[in-house]
């Protein structure tokens, strides 16, 4: 088991004949992912990389089946991307895309609940089951498969984490990249509910940063979890009223302090790691006490 | 993307929400142009994006053309927490008879903007929402479904107004929502909301928050800002794709991804040492922006080691090598730099910069107390 890819998921990737769209479509490709199609509107009876590109969504998910849609289209247009792909009748949708307006972002996320359609991003890496699918952008080398859920807003930071867990033989069921935007499909309590109830997942790394309040909410989640949860929050050091990098990286007068996390997950029980590395420290540690426990 | 006062009421007056007579000088003399300008008194404003510019001394009365010059003469060129005041808004001081609180933001918890009035304006509003939470209201607008009579009810009924004022207020809030949309804010707040001694309901201040992804169709505010955003240097390494907030350390950070560039910058701090950037250089990687990384950090007179922590995914490690190597060779980079670099391509990268003077490490933590080492030195 992992969370909500596997073997059998059936991906489209919309936007495939652009250079991000194309290049990763070939990378899912590679690590055994089932691409089944790709969009992009005029460009249909093409092939990408051996794969059907399709004009719309309809035809693609009628054609191939596919329940799930990765999104590489730019920012102007994404936003009409996703749409149609709630409409399409895919049960997920992956939205990559980095620059999406919150306005929009409002409609969609309500269009989207209202069709009971999960959605992961914007401004995320997207998904791997190690071993099994990925339906992202990171490399996959790095990941081990194993009994680990990972969860972050943020990427390279997440393969830092994750690289050190392998190294130190810390294996991963599914590693998830909820974005770095102010407004998210999937937060942090969302896929800590999904681990929770998966039977592969033995023990989850909860990876945070500065803004918003996610990681308070999560907290207060994770002291009625029964699996062990560690976590890493960036931004110590970030200046308040400044945007780190990710549209949803600031702090607003004086809430979304790392401070403040780092009090709300310690007060839930949750060890929080002082370095990237620290997290597979921690992990060893429950591990070997859950096994001998 | 904050807008500065005179801006948003310059935007403000076009959506037909009534804001005090004024304009904005550069210099003293003007200022005392524009207060001769008005009978009575005026109130000189720095425009600078910081709160709380009433208790700094950045907001003061006078009366008549000279007090004016004077007074804006004192606020010009004034440090308010670390920002120089290069303009004041010089506007007709009004009479005031009671303050409110009104806003549209983005709630990020629920996914939805909200409308937040209080009945206690003119003082900061996580002051308020701390000491008389009460006194705040909240209503959340279905994007699908807008702004609705209901949702402002609530402030109209605890504010007491009297019908006229009702009336006046409830267009200003309409009118407010209708900025809020078509700009693409963040955020739009009146603080305080005024009703004067004769009744007219007036937004006394007025700030703006626009959301930078949605520049690309806000071309109008965009030129508003452009003067101002080019001066900075955050803004000039955005508009090469680079991320950059400048610190007041010495240990200069090139790093790729947001992420792993704040993590970077906190185990620096975490081993002593204290971070002079937050840089990202994102997930492409062409050697020219490891090179403009380069002269931004040469750019801060305070860096005394370079730090490069890379992990390789999208990023080639070899690609930012070759940047690194060019960077070398054409700069005169005065300082010693650290690298390390994990990932796609690490080994050729390290071939590529095999002979330079180059520190290398293996680990983030090597990386940093290196580093750290370095400049302790």
């Amino acid at each position: 088991m992992s969370i909500l890819i596997d073997e059998s998921t059936k991906v489209i990737v919309q936007g495939i004949t652009g250079r991000d769209g194309s290049f990763h479509a070939k990378k899912m490709l590679e690590y055994g992912t089932k691409v089944v199609a790709g969009v992009t509107p005029g460009k249909g009876g093409h092939k990408e990389h051996d794969i059907p590109v399709y004009d719309g969504m309809a035809e693609a998910v009628k054609a191939t089946g596919a329940n799930t849609s990765i999104i590489f289209v730019p920012p102007v247009f994404a936003a009409d991307a996703v749409y149609e792909a709630a409409d399409s009748g895919v049960a997920l949708i992956i939205i990559v895309t980095e620059g999406l307006p919150v306005h929009d972002m409002l409609k969609i996320d309500r269009y989207l609940r209202s069709k009971n359609i999960r959605y992961i991003g914007p401004n995320c890496p997207g998904l791997i089951s190690p071993g099994k699918s990925k339906v992202g952008i990171m490399s996959a080398d790095i990941h081990l498969k194993g009994g680990v859920g990972v969860v972050s807003r943020s990427g390279t930071l997440t393969y830092e984490v994750v690289y050190n867990m392998t190294k130190a033989g810390i294996g991963q069921s599914t590693c998830i990249g909820i974005g770095g935007d102010p407004i998210v499909g999937t937060s942090f309590i969302d896929a800590l509910t999904l681990f929770e109830k998966d039977p592969e997942t033995t023990a989850v790394a909860m990876i945070g940063e500065i803004g918003g309040s996610d990681e308070e909410e999560a907290a207060k989640f994770i002291a009625t979890m029964k699996k062990p949860v560690v976590s890493f929050i960036a931004g110590r050091t970030a200046p308040p009223g400044k945007r780190m990098g990710h549209a949803g990286a600031i702090i607003s007068g004086t809430s979304g302090t790392a401070e403040a996390k780092i009090r709300a997950l310690n007060d839930a029980g949750v060890e929080v790691a002082n370095t990237p590395q620290g997290i597979a420290e921690l992990l060893a540690h429950k591990l070997t006490v859950g096994a001998a426990g | 993307m904050k807008l500065h006062e005179y801006q948003a009421k310059s935007i403000f007056r076009k959506y037909g929400i009534p804001v005090p007579d004024g304009e904005v000088a550069l210099t003293a003399e003007r200022a005392a142009e524009i207060a001769a300008g008005f009978t009575g008194k005026v109130v000189i404003k720095a425009q600078v994006h910081v709160g709380g510019r009433g208790k700094a001394g950045g907001v003061k009365l006078a009366e008549g053309k000279a007090e004016a010059e004077k007074t804006a003469a004192a606020i010009l060129g004034m440090d308010l927490k670390g920002l120089t005041v290069e303009k004041v808004l010089v506007e007709k001081a009004i009479d005031i008879d009671k303050e409110y609180y009104i806003s549209f933001a983005m709630d990020r918890a629920k996914h939805m903007a909200v409308f937040i009035s209080s009945v206690m304006g003119g003082v900061d509003i996580e002051e308020v929402a701390k000491k008389s939470p009460e006194s705040i209201n909240k209503s959340y607008i279905d994007p699908f479904m807008d702004l609705k009579d209901f949702h402002i009810r609530p402030f109209l009924k605890q504010a007491g107004l009297e019908k006229e004022a009702c009336a006046d207020a409830t267009k200003i809030i309409r009118n407010l929502y209708k900025i809020f949309l078509e700009t693409d804010a963040n955020l739009v707040e009146i603080n305080p909301l005024v009703i004067t001694k004769d009744k007219k309901v007036i937004a006394a201040d007025a700030k703006m928050d626009i959301d930078d992804n949605a520049m690309y169709r806000q071309q109008e505010i965009y030129a508003m800002l452009k003067e101002e955003l080019e001066k900075q240097p955050e803004h000039q390494a955005k508009q090469k794709g680079l991320s950059y907030i400048k610190m007041e350390g010495n240990i200069g950070c090139i790093v790729n991804g947001a992420g792993l560039s704040m993590a970077t910058m906190d185990i620096i701090k975490l081993y002593g040492g204290e971070p002079a950037n937050f840089l990202d250089i994102g997930g492409s990687s062409n050697p020219e922006k490891v090179k403009y990384a380069m002269q931004l950090l040469m750019s801060d007179k305070n860096v005394k080691v370079a730090l490069f922590n890379i992990f390789g995914g999208i990023t080639r490690c070899d690609d930012v090598a070759r940047g690194l190597i060019s960077a070398i060779s054409e700069l005169k980079v005065p300082f010693p730099i650290v690298v390390r670099l994990t990932g796609t391509n690490s080994v050729e990268a390290k071939e590529i910069l095999k002979g330079s003077e180059l520190i290398f490490e293996e680990t983030m933590i090597g990386a940093a107390k290196k580093a750290v080492g370095l400049v302790a030195r």
